[in-house]
């Protein structure tokens, strides 16, 4: 216990505070039924550590000791709050403490997995699920999200309290879900962090470095949903995010320039991040539970493993893409699955199911079918209905680099 | 915790539609979740034609014929639920016959403040 250094206390506390805040954070959740009163008890704790640890030394169960400091100064803080309401002395327990059970690791995991369920909760709109799980879980502060998605701080800032208020009225347990509850829950905390990572992917509107971070971010989000919880569809997700992310350096170019996947110099792909991703595919597709995350990541381990374009197993993707609109039918992955055509069998016989999907109306303003047919016409050496196509497309996208691009080929098709 | 179970329908629809439910199919749901000790109260709504709205401004009383909003669905009926979290009661809420046909809203009851 005694004979700590003040450097050594701090270290350890910068450390315990980047790594394990939000677990003990988690934990004072479930013990104080509170979010606000478990975020002030968590500084509260770090602030006690740091007045009697160089006195004391480092604890053998730091984290235990944090737990049980917080918890101890919020239980203060509300029988002070209540003495000053002048309520009656009976009427003093409704804290609803939990029994102090902070010693046992696998409870520390379940309370993480609580947090992150409450926060995904259904009854939340999609939007608050994203601020607050990047508030609660990540740690992000309303500044840092309110940038990333490109929101007023003071916005970001309501949705989280109102968020919080909803979980604390409506009773939204803190609870990991019931194994017949699991999957339908589950999908909606992958949905999270899919949105996160693509909110950070392919920004829908403008660019900052903020939101490559959300990228990263999600990536450690699915790191820990896979440890807490390893379904195949958690590991499918973290697989697909990885895959994608390995594409990152040379997705643009020097000028912050769309390349695509065809054009990008394969040399650049991080293939640490793709054997980590072709792993985990591996394993999601083992199971028999897999879905639509792990179809994707295995279309991707797919391009992943090709040496260029040419070389890629386009009648492996087209069989992928069979199955995916089977078990989750929509028009956009009809439109990719044409597009795999196209480079399995040639342009004209993508082209007639791209046209004839964009023909049924459902895909009419998204940008990127028209884009897709756009490049099988200029494939397919029709100038005219190419260019006509591109204008659409740029039309409709918002992406400064997307805009770039598409300008950039109908300058080539005007040459 | 309490919540209040409210449920919407267009009321000219409500019993017509093929998936519409039977009273007896209701009456056998409200029986099941009293069994189980979750039910406070659960009533069906005459027809919102028979609604009086009432307001009091300024110490005068305003009473108007008709439901407080003009809406497509109207309330049918509610279920006063006690059950411990959200997750139970929208169980609870799904489980509901008319769920097929109209919505539920859940609303948790807010204990009134007596300091």
């Amino acid at each position: 216990m005694a004979g700590s250094t003040p450097g050594e206390v701090r270290a350890t506390l910068e450390a315990l505070y980047r790594n394990e805040a939000r677990r003990i954070f988690a934990t004072l959740v479930r013990l104080l039924r509170d979010f606000d009163l478990a975020e002030e008890a968590l500084q509260e704790a770090f602030r006690a550590a740091v007045e009697q640890w160089p006195r004391q030394g480092i604890p053998d169960k730091p984290r235990a000791w944090l737990v049980s400091a917080g918890r101890f100064k919020a239980i203060d803080r509300v029988r002070r709050d209540q003495r000053r309401k002048q309520l009656q002395a009976e009427d003093v327990a409704p804290v609803a403490v939990a029994q102090p059970d902070e010693a046992l690791d696998d409870v520390i995991e379940d309370d993480q997995l609580r947090l992150i369920f409450t926060c995904c909760h259904p009854a939340l709109t999609t939007e608050a699920r994203v601020a607050l799980t990047l508030r609660e879980v990540c740690g992000l502060t309303t500044e840092e999200i309110a940038r990333a998605f490109l929101t007023p701080t003071a916005t970001l800032a309501q949705r989280i309290v109102r968020a919080k208020a909803k979980i604390r009225k409506a009773g939204i347990p803190y609870r990991v879900p019931s194994a017949e509850e699991l999957p339908e829950r589950l999908d909606a905390v992958l949905q999270v962090i899919y949105l996160v990572y693509n909110e950070g992917y392919a920004a829908s509107a403008g660019a900052s470095l903020l939101r490559w971070e959300l990228a990263g971010e999600a990536i450690r989000l699915g790191r820990l949903l896979v440890e807490l919880l390893p379904q195949a569809e958690a590991l499918g997700l973290l697989a697909l995010m990885l895959l994608h992310e390995s594409r990152r350096a040379a997705r643009t170019d020097r000028n912050g320039d769309l390349v695509l996947l065809e054009d990008q110099d394969r040399s650049l792909w991080d293939r640490e991040q793709i054997v980590e991703g072709l792993v985990l595919v591996e394993r999601a597709l083992r199971s028999s539970w897999f879905g639509p995350y792990t179809l994707q990541a295995a279309i991707a381990a797919v391009h992943a493993e090709a040496s260029d374009a040419a070389e890629t197993d386009w009648e492996q993707i087209v069989g992928l893409y069979d199955v995916l609109q089977r078990i989750s039918p929509s028009p956009v992955v009809e439109l990719n699955r044409a597009v795999a055509i196209a480079m399995r069998d040639g342009p004209a016989a993508g082209l007639a199911r791209v046209e004839a999907i964009l023909a049924r109306g459902e895909l009419e303003h998204y940008h990127l079918a028209h884009a897709a047919r756009a490049d099988l016409y200029r494939r397919l050496g029709r100038g005219n209905e190419a260019r006509a196509a591109y204008e659409q497309a740029l039309a409709l996208t918002r992406q400064d680099a997307e805009r770039r691009f598409l300008e950039r080929r109908l300058a080539e098709l005007s040459a | 915790m309490k919540y209040l179970c409210l449920v919407y329908s267009d009321e000219k629809l409500l019993h017509s539609l093929p998936d519409s439910p039977r009273d007896p199919e209701c009456q056998a749901y409200a029986d099941r979740i009293s069994a189980g000790g979750g039910m406070i109260a659960a009533e069906a709504l005459e027809s919102v034609r028979t609604a009086t709205t009432l307001r009091v401004r300024n110490g005068e009383v305003a009473i108007t014929d008709g439901p407080f909003a003009e809406t497509k669905e109207q309330l049918a009926g509610f279920y006063l639920i006690d059950v411990e979290d959200l997750d139970e009661a929208l169980r609870v809420a799904a489980g509901i016959p008319a769920a097929r046909v109209g919505s539920v809203e859940v609303r948790p009851v807010r204990e009134l403040e007596t300091e």
